[in-house]
């Protein structure tokens, strides 16, 4: 079967029919991916001579940290697909992305504090990339309370849309005020976990493939997570239809 | 012709109520809207009115030339009965508050506050508010209901009066309401069956 | 559109406490504050301008969830959807009785409360203008928040978590300008970006907001 546009997988029979093919190899290559990326990265790789073993964190924290934020990206691409084209599968799609992104979201605080806590002496500091992350945790809660909070799947999908537009840039500002708020207390503090000065190349490999690991693990749930909406709004729209029969 | 639909197909809550609906609406003339419980007539009301889109199909009206009275009156108890309606009238910019209130019997009331009024006397203020949105047809949904037999009355009168003055009215009732020759539509025979099949997000309506 | 201003605060105003309510809690805010980190003067100096932003913040949030509510509940919504004035018009009307009538009476009365939390002298005049420029924007991205929660029951704790993450913008740079202010240091940067962010709010939002009203009407 040829398609002639990506609209196509649009339709939720197309999309479901794909995806029953698509995500067994898209799951199976995240597990090994993960598997050989995070096995590499803790045990096959030499400790560093400043932050000694802990900065094997960096194997959960920067994958999962990267995933937090595109998952809000593609809840914001979904939702824009939803307000301009109406497809109900954009819409199930960015609900089912919410939780994944609050996981890696979390994933990430925690490893945060975890890498933190030798260098710092503390489990948690005003940082200002963990700060951002934190809000965007805060965002992700507001997103997924108000899918559960309205009953009527149109209207949340759309109430939802807006959010996420509106909270994308919000957060975007955050962003800004957060670094801004942080640095006017210590001038050009070294605090920040950035992956790009730590990062030699002996750990570069081994990263690449657990932030390959994170992205497929990331597609694969949500995939899955969108069938499974898809299927329990086909449910609902055949006990509605028979209720009215 | 004030109101024209075509081919119009309505849903609520994901669920097609209505499909392949067309009817005409002249000035002067009112037309009352009749169905069992939930076919969609309050649906049906509400998107004439413009505050839902239609599934398809074409609704036809001279811009601003419709006023929705639903179930709920848009009143508020802490003003007086004139403060809400030259509220309603300063919004819509239409018609005249004194004729309003003397074609509803609600001149001695002018100046109480509406939470003091009596369920047909609030009534009669949503209804009296129509008057002064200045619009030409007027959508009504159930409009009689807590109404007594006098104020029926009134309500009636004030109909045939703004038909008179080529106006039009779409009412959905259950009530037999004399605005003298007043056509039907009943709502029946266009409940939508099954979903068209095809439809691009079919499995999901 | 003046009208409907006019309608709202005349509703506020019946309403009892209509302009009170926010001044008793940012008064019970301020009181709470040198009860939970102690009565030292130095302390609730240098902690001053974020808690009377902080508490500032959180008496906006009192009145939101009632904005378009009541119009909700008796059908006035429904009503001026179908009337020839735009939502977004009413969106910002809303936005604007809600600032009059929450948000000035705290900006007259922040000098009394910067006083009680022994906010430095210099940090009145920054104290109040950088209200007076990030108020509105609170009211504005409240009116969002209560777009999208009208239709809900108890939609008073889902508001707050879906409006303080927008607020956070506001806030830091709101109670930066202060800061700095309250230390005599310059103070335009926040200022600026204030500013920028309630222009850019008041332009937009609206937008936004209709378009909210608009799928909970349908």
């Amino acid at each position: 079967m040829s398609r002639s546009s990506l609209w196509e997988y649009a339709n939720p029979r197309t999309f479901v029919e794909t995806t029953d093919k698509v995500l067994p190899p898209i799951a199976w290559a995240a597990a090994l991916c993960l598997v050989v990326g995070l096995i590499w990265g803790f045990f096959f790789t030499p400790d560093d001579f400043r932050q000694g073993s802990t900065v094997k964190i960096i194997y959960l924290h920067v994958p999962s940290a990267m995933m937090a934020i595109n998952a809000w990206l593609m809840m914001l691409v979904a939702s824009i697909i939803w307000v301009v084209r109406r497809h109900h599968v954009s819409a199930l799609a960015a609900r089912a992305a919410a939780p994944v992104g609050i996981v890696m979201t979390l994933i990430t605080l925690f490893t945060g504090a975890i890498w933190g806590q030798p260098m710092w002496g503390t489990w948690w500091a005003w940082d200002p990339r963990l700060t951002s992350f934190l809000i965007l945790f805060l965002f992700y809660l507001g997103y997924a309370a108000l899918w559960a909070a309205i009953e009527n799947d149109e209207t949340a999908a759309d109430l939802t849309a807006m959010l996420c537009l509106v909270g994308s840039v919000f957060a975007l500002l955050s962003r800004y005020a957060v670094n801004f708020w942080n640095q006017g207390l210590h001038q050009g503090a070294s605090l920040s976990l950035d992956k790009e000065e730590n990062v030699a190349d002996v750990f570069y490999v081994p990263l690449l493939v657990c932030i390959a690991g994170f992205v497929l693990l990331f597609i694969a749930l949500v995939l899955l997570r969108t069938r499974t909406e898809i299927r329990a709004r086909r449910v609902a729209a055949l006990i509605a239809r028979e209720r009215r029969a | 012709m004030v109101l024209q639909v075509t081919d119009l197909s309505l849903a609520r809550g994901g669920v097609r109520l209505i499909e392949g609906l067309s009817f005409e609406l002249a000035s002067g003339q009112a037309m009352l809207v009749r169905g069992p419980n939930g076919i969609g007539k309050t649906t049906l009301l509400r998107t004439l009115a413009g505050l839902q889109p239609p599934l398809t199909g074409q609704i036809d009206a001279e811009e601003d030339s419709l006023a929705y009275a639903g179930h709920l009156d848009g009143v508020k108890p802490t003003l007086t009965v004139a403060e809400n309606l030259r509220f309603w009238a300063a919004v819509f910019g239409g018609g005249d508050l004194e004729t309003a209130l003397r074609d509803f019997a609600l001149t001695p009331l002018r100046d109480r506050p509406a939470g003091q009024l009596s369920a047909g006397q609030k009534r009669r203020l949503g209804l009296a508010r129509l008057k002064v949105t200045g619009r030409k047809t007027w959508l009504l949904d159930e409009p009689t209901v807590s109404l007594d037999a006098e104020a029926r009355a009134l309500f009636e009168a004030a109909v045939k009066a703004h038909l008179a003055q080529g106006g039009a009215v779409l009412a959905a009732t259950h009530i037999d309401l004399s605005f003298g020759a007043a056509d039907t539509l009943d709502l029946t025979p266009y409940r939508a069956t099954s979903p068209i099949a095809g439809a691009f997000d079919e499995a999901l309506l | 559109m003046r009208a409907l201003l006019l309608r709202d605060l005349r509703l506020a105003i019946r309403a009892g406490g209509g302009f009170g309510l926010a001044l008793a809690f940012f008064l019970i805010v301020v009181v709470l504050v040198p009860l939970s980190v102690g009565p030292n003067s130095d302390r609730l100096a240098i902690i001053a301008p974020g808690m009377l932003w902080l508490g500032a913040l959180l008496a906006n949030l009192l009145s939101l969830d009632r904005m378009f509510a009541l119009d909700w509940e008796d059908g006035s919504l429904d009503l001026l959807a179908t009337s020839p004035m735009p939502l977004e018009a009413v969106a910002l009307i809303k936005a604007l009785a809600h600032w009059i009538t929450t948000a000035l009476p705290l900006i007259l009365a922040a000098p009394a409360f910067a006083l009680m939390l022994n906010l430095p002298g210099a940090g009145y005049t920054g104290l109040l203008i950088s209200l007076l420029l990030g108020t509105p924007a609170l009211s504005v991205i409240g009116s969002f928040g209560a777009a999208l929660t009208v239709g809900l029951k108890r939609g008073g704790l889902l508001l707050s978590l879906l409006v303080l993450p927008l607020y956070v913008p506001t806030l830091i740079f709101g109670a930066e300008m202060t800061r700095r202010a309250a230390e005599t240091q310059e103070y335009l940067t926040p200022m600026l970006m204030l500013a920028g962010i309630t222009c850019g709010t008041i332009a937009l939002l609206p937008f936004a907001s209709a378009a909210v009203l608009r799928a909970n009407l349908r």
